[in-house]
């Protein structure tokens, strides 16, 4: 149940689309957003579809995982629309005690669930087709201007490793924990919300316990290879952008200027 | 009679219809009899953790069915929950479960969720630590303040104060020195002789296991590929090693021995075994002069 998780997963592959580099990937995403809440056209919002379906395509990455990605986020799309039905003024169409329905709100309803389903399944597009270290790795790149006005970032990115690192691990160690505590009668499942929430108690104090002792063990086993921070520090696989990307980064300018081109001219 | 424990061909899939889907055990035919001692034995990721938590309930299998006494285990939901108490089942290094106060409280978490009475808490909060060697005075301490070993064998009581027919421990010795490692397979046969309980203990110490168990399961790739008593598994030698898997140090001993021309039985699987028959062979070389 814990294991089915896939928020923030990431697949293996070979495609161009996750041998682009890192930082490439985080520029485009960027651009992506921003093309997106610049579309006004219909136009302009199908030339965002079709983009992201090229890329889904390109990443050679099943269909079905994509939309099982969608899933965690359903009530958001579903809530945002349902609000915007409702509180966008406009012509009414149906109208019943203070409810009331313009055509205007109806496409502003589908406008903006299509821009949430595009956005979200293209940021995750990112998530899906890098490791998390490559991502760690290119953040700490393009933050590294940042060091200039002594902002950590070399210790913000070793963070955010470490962080992704454990996620697995602690779901594992949950599961763990939750089972020896079932297996000695303890029932998660029902009685009311505060019944719950101390029956959470069994699972959390071991899992901090754990978590704790884990962490002093890493820093431990850090500082005995000499870890010391960021300072002087080289890495063995260094990022380099080659042509594909730079192509990748001309395509992703070209895309937010067909969209203003789009808002302009219809 | 009924075996107390028996499972007809279950399976288990993990992560079915996803690119993880993965089949842990497949057909697994298992019983075990009342008051037996077994081991069960496997390399890791041969479906042994998986095998073990379908016995309590804890896992589900995806095809075939568990018996508690004759009485499929999910025949209800209660049912269910009454085996999870009768089929005590204590995870590797249990003792990363404590979480309460006082060690008291904590062997009293099983006994509590059965909704005993608190005199019937006391009671057995204060028997299952006896099997195990916690005195009195440890009781009232955080079970954090505890060493290693006293850590697992408090873990090990929370269990035992369920009191439960089957009791199932997944390498109850791993991590432990050889002292604490006696102490544990001592306060399991101590639980065993005064309740009659059936012990199912998942080891890789074939040394450990051949001294006590009275029947053998091999798992290998998710089934039972051996069964039977340590003699008969341990005359095997061979398949196991293809395993990955040893057989104890002392039929190593006397497999090497028979290679080297000297006559002792291929069967041997514990010291006393190998001893005996070597001091009648010394004995018979004495008396009668004779070369064995």
């Amino acid at each position: 149940m814990l294991k089915d998780i896939t928020l923030g997963q990431f697949f293996p592959g070979n495609s161009i689309v996750h041998r682009l580099d890192p930082r490439t990937k985080l520029a485009l995403t960027l651009f992506y957003i921003v093309a997106l809440f610049m579309c006004k056209s219909y136009f302009a919002f199908a030339l965002m579809a079709v983009v992201l379906v090229a890329i889904i395509v390109a990443s050679q990455l099943n269909a079905r995982v994509i939309l099982k990605g969608l899933k965690p986020v359903a009530i958001i799309i579903i809530v945002t629309a349902i609000l915007n039905i409702f509180l966008t003024p406009g012509e009414p169409i149906f109208e019943w005690w203070i409810i009331s329905i313009s055509v205007e709100g109806i496409i502003m309803a589908v406008l903006m669930a299509v821009r949430l389903i595009l956005l979200v399944t293209g940021t995750f597009m990112v998530s899906y087709t890098t490791s998390p270290l490559a991502l760690t790795d290119a953040i700490e790149s393009l933050l590294s201007p940042l060091k200039k006005l002594h902002f950590p970032v070399h210790e913000l990115a070793m963070m955010m490793s470490i962080a992704l690192r454990f996620i697995p691990t602690l779901i594992e160690e949950t599961d763990k924990i939750m089972s020896a505590q079932k297996a000695r009668g303890a029932d998660f499942e029902t009685g009311n919300i505060l019944r719950r929430a101390k029956a959470m108690l069994p699972i959390l104090v071991p899992l901090f316990i754990s978590a704790f002792s884990r962490a002093d063990e890493l820093a431990d086993a850090m500082e005995s290879r000499c870890y010391h921070g960021g300072i002087g520090r080289t890495r063995m696989n260094t990022l380099h952008a080659e042509a594909r990307d730079y192509v990748a980064l001309l395509g992703g300018v070209v895309i937010i200027g067909a969209v203003v081109a789009l808002n302009i001219l219809l | 009679m009924n075996p107390i424990i028996k499972t007809e061909k279950i399976s288990h899939v993990y992560s079915v219809d996803t690119p993880f889907e993965r089949v842990a055990i497949k057909d697994v035919d298992f019983e075990a009899e009342r008051g037996e001692y077994i081991g069960v034995i496997g390399h890791t990721g041969s479906g042994k953790s998986t095998f073990i938590q379908h016995l309590n309930g804890l896992l589900v299998p995806s095809s075939g069915r568990v018996l508690y006494d004759g009485n499929d285990i999910r025949a209800s939901k209660a049912a269910t929950r009454d085996v999870r108490f009768k089929v005590g089942l204590v995870f590797q290094y249990p003792e990363y479960q404590l979480f309460e106060e006082t060690v008291f409280k904590d062997i009293a978490f099983g006994p509590r969720n059965m909704g005993l009475s608190e005199t019937e808490i006391d009671a057995r909060v204060r028997e299952a630590a006896g099997f195990v060697g916690l005195p009195d005075a440890k009781l009232e301490v955080s079970p954090f303040d505890l060493s290693g070993g006293e850590k697992r064998r408090a873990a090990i009581a929370g269990v035992i104060a369920m009191r439960p027919e089957v009791l199932i421990l997944d390498e109850p010795t791993a991590g432990l020195d050889p002292h604490g490692r006696d102490e544990i397979l001592g306060n399991i046969d101590a639980y065993r002789r005064s309740t009659n309980a059936t012990i199912l203990v998942v080891t890789h110490s074939m040394d450990e296991i051949a001294k006590s168990a009275d029947r053998l399961f091999v798992f290998s790739g998710g089934e039972i590929v051996i069964s039977g008593t340590p003699r008969a598994v341990f005359l095997r030698g061979d398949e196991l090693r293809q395993m990955g898997l040893a057989v104890p140090k002392v039929t190593e001993i006397a497999h090497r021995l028979r290679d080297a021309g000297v006559a002792v039985s291929a069967d041997i699987y514990t010291i006393e075994q190998l001893a005996t028959e070597l001091a009648s062979m010394r004995a018979a070389i004495r008396g009668g002069g004779t070369n064995a």
